[in-house]
């Protein structure tokens, strides 16, 4: 699962869902991968607005990458000025688009439950009990 | 200039929204000017456009029902009329080709011609005096003259004569996404021409993001993706993403060469959906699971530890509380629907499209039928009416909500059941009608009360009472819907 995927995504416990610890999901143990990809600089221009950026810094500083600017970068950055793409255009890409959770789990950091993730793939399914 | 849409004739309730679609995701104005869901040929104009040969272009290229668009040239119902027509709409054009190589061709539908009869019919077109070369491949002006005609009729009753603009690329998709050939597949995939046809009508696109919460084995995602949107899903059934021995959601993208475009897939129950309230998505494509044929695991009456007897936590038994509703799958997976309205609304962006395909009849009864398996108990098929056929089976209510425009309905007919796939806008939140809101939310809590009051038949009379309080006469539409999501 991409790290772009991971913003997008908290405790599945609903009384988890409107509290702030439980977002963004803590990675515990994780395996990262990355897999090189074409760069999509309108996509990534799309989603930066949708993302929460304080939630991608979070993660990267838990996971070890490399720091994030203080601010979403403006659409405007992540072309050069001959319409090339960006350094921060292309660190985005490698971050969002070419990173991903290979295996490790995800935890919650209001209620602690922990969600596994194998083979890229999360279960946020819940034991009947927490639902 | 008017243009003609050769349209297949298949899936003939898609067509017209999969067209509006495309010309929706383009910004091309788009005007009838004839259609009809008997013929394939169609009739559209591009009013105050520029460059309507561009536009006519565009709007073909995405295509699955439609295989290539045409300058209307003429139209008739007879070969006199015809000519007349052509002579009368065509006739400034007719320099601009004379000296080009081009080919004329005859596309009869339920009609057909001896070789004389066909010759015939092509050199009654002379007067137009083209002197180029015929070459039958790639000539630079393509005619086509096409009849129309009424099964088994000895003549035809509607005649076009049109040139050439563009040709879509169904085949080609077709042929390249069939499922004969996809890596990893279930019983439950959705079919690759139906699945295109949904994308087209989501606006999936370039820069933008769809999201499929029952996923299966990624039929919508692949088609998103097809045509460029970044994707991903999820499903109940950890078994169908994760697949087995490298036949998994991910391959068929790699098959496609669209793993770039995957975001991933998480397993997960729409219900306690991980994903955090935002507004991030621009397309929601699903078919909710129902019935037998997946197993409606989300749902009570499937759930293993509910077949023993459920103890509430106060240690009296769960079916014997008065405010006990006893699972019912047809209500249930209407619920699920209505849930999946809601996730939309929370999800989308303005402007965003939720397509969902749903039954169009189903159980309603408190019993199930029994000991019958499959498509069969979807019995009592047959368009809208639903004449209650067999069992107790009887024609779903489009569920609505009030954040949502219904875009379109389309149906897909099987031989003894039929479906619909329903095509949702998120309205802007300036246009969502308070009122109508608040009701909803209203009877949804309340559905929704850990102590929920009444059965099922009583909230469904509760909510109608109520809903019809807020009408808003000036949505006919919804009027005739309401109310209905449960
Ligand atoms: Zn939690």
């Amino acid at each position: 699962m991409k790290l772009l995927t991971l913003n997008f995504l908290t405790c599945a416990r609903k009384t988890c869902k409107s509290t702030a610890a439980a977002f963004p999901l803590h990675p515990k143990d994780a395996e990262l991968e990355q897999i090189e990809i074409d760069m999509n600089p309108l996509f990534v221009k799309n989603m930066l607005p949708r993302l929460e950026w304080e939630a991608m810094k979070t993660l990267t500083q838990e996971l070890g990458l490399p720091a994030l600017p203080a601010e979403t970068p403006a659409p405007e950055e992540l072309t050069t000025e001959d319409g090339e793409a960006s350094q921060v255009l292309k660190d985005l890409h490698v971050l969002l688009m070419e990173t991903s959770v290979a295996s490790g789990k995800l935890v919650c950091g209001n209620c602690g439950h922990e969600y596994a993730v194998k083979e890229g793939i999360a279960n946020f399914l819940l034991p009947s009990h927490m639902v | 200039m008017d243009y003609m849409i050769r349209f297949m004739q298949i899936h003939e309730s898609f067509r017209q929204p999969e067209t509006e679609a495309l010309a929706t995701l383009a910004g091309i104005p788009l005007e009838w000017v004839f259609y009809s869901h008997d013929s394939p040929f169609a009739i559209v104009r591009f009013p105050s456009t520029t460059d309507p040969a561009t536009a006519a272009r565009t709007l073909i290229t995405r295509s699955i029902l439609a295989s290539a668009i045409y300058e209307l040239w003429g139209t008739g119902l007879d070969y006199p009329s015809l000519h007349q027509d052509v002579r009368q709409r065509s006739a400034p054009y007719w320099p601009l080709h004379s000296q080009h190589s081009f080919r004329f061709e005859i596309d009869s539908f339920q009609g057909s011609h001896t070789s004389s009869q066909h010759t015939a019919i092509i050199e009654s077109f002379a007067y137009m005096a083209f002197s180029g070369p015929i070459r039958m491949k790639n000539p630079s002006a393509q005619f086509v003259v096409f009849e129309d005609f009424l099964l088994d009729a000895p003549l035809p009753h509607q005649l076009h004569l049109g040139r050439l603009v563009a040709s879509g690329n169904r085949k080609a998709t077709l042929n390249k996404y069939t499922l004969k050939k996809r890596r990893y597949i279930a019983t439950t995939s959705m079919d690759s021409e139906l699945a295109l046809v949904t994308a087209n009508l989501a606006l999936a696109a370039p820069g933008k993001l769809a999201y499929d919460p029952f996923m299966g084995t990624g039929s919508f995602p692949l088609a998103c993706a097809h045509f460029g949107a970044g994707v991903f899903g999820s499903d109940l059934d950890g078994r169908s993403v994760r697949g087995k021995g490298g036949r998994d959601v991910r391959s068929n993208f790699t098959q496609y060469a669209t793993s770039p475009l995957y975001l991933g897939g998480f397993v997960a129950d729409l219900t306690n959906t991980p994903l955090r309230s935002s507004r991030c998505l621009d397309a929601i494509v699903c078919d909710p699971p129902y019935g037998v044929r997946e197993g409606l695991k989300v749902l009570g009456s499937h759930k293993p530890e509910l077949q023993a007897e459920v103890f509430l936590e106060d240690g009296r038994l769960a079916h014997l509380a008065e405010t006990y509703l006893p699972p019912k799958k047809a209500y249930s997976f209407l619920r699920m629907l209505g849930d999946v309205l809601e996730f939309g609304t929370g999800a989308l962006v303005e402007g965003g499209r939720l397509c969902m395909w749903m039954p169009v009849a189903g159980a309603t009864a408190e019993e199930e039928p029994k000991g019958v398996g499959g498509k069969e108990r979807r019995g009592g098929g047959g368009e809208g009416g639903q004449e209650g056929g067999a069992g107790k089976e009887e024609e779903y209510a489009i569920p609505h909500h009030p954040a949502l425009e219904l875009v379109s309905e389309c149906t897909q007919h099987f031989n003894k059941w039929s479906r619909r796939l329903l095509t949702y806008r998120r309205l802007a939140n300036s246009c969502i009608d308070e009122n109508e809101m608040l009701a909803y939310q209203a009877a949804r809590l309340i559905l929704q009360g850990e102590n929920g009051v009444g059965t099922a038949d009583d909230l469904n009379s509760f909510r109608r009472k109520y809903f019809r309080g807020f009408l808003d006469p000036s949505m006919p539409r919804q009027h005739e819907k309401l109310p209905h999501t449960y």
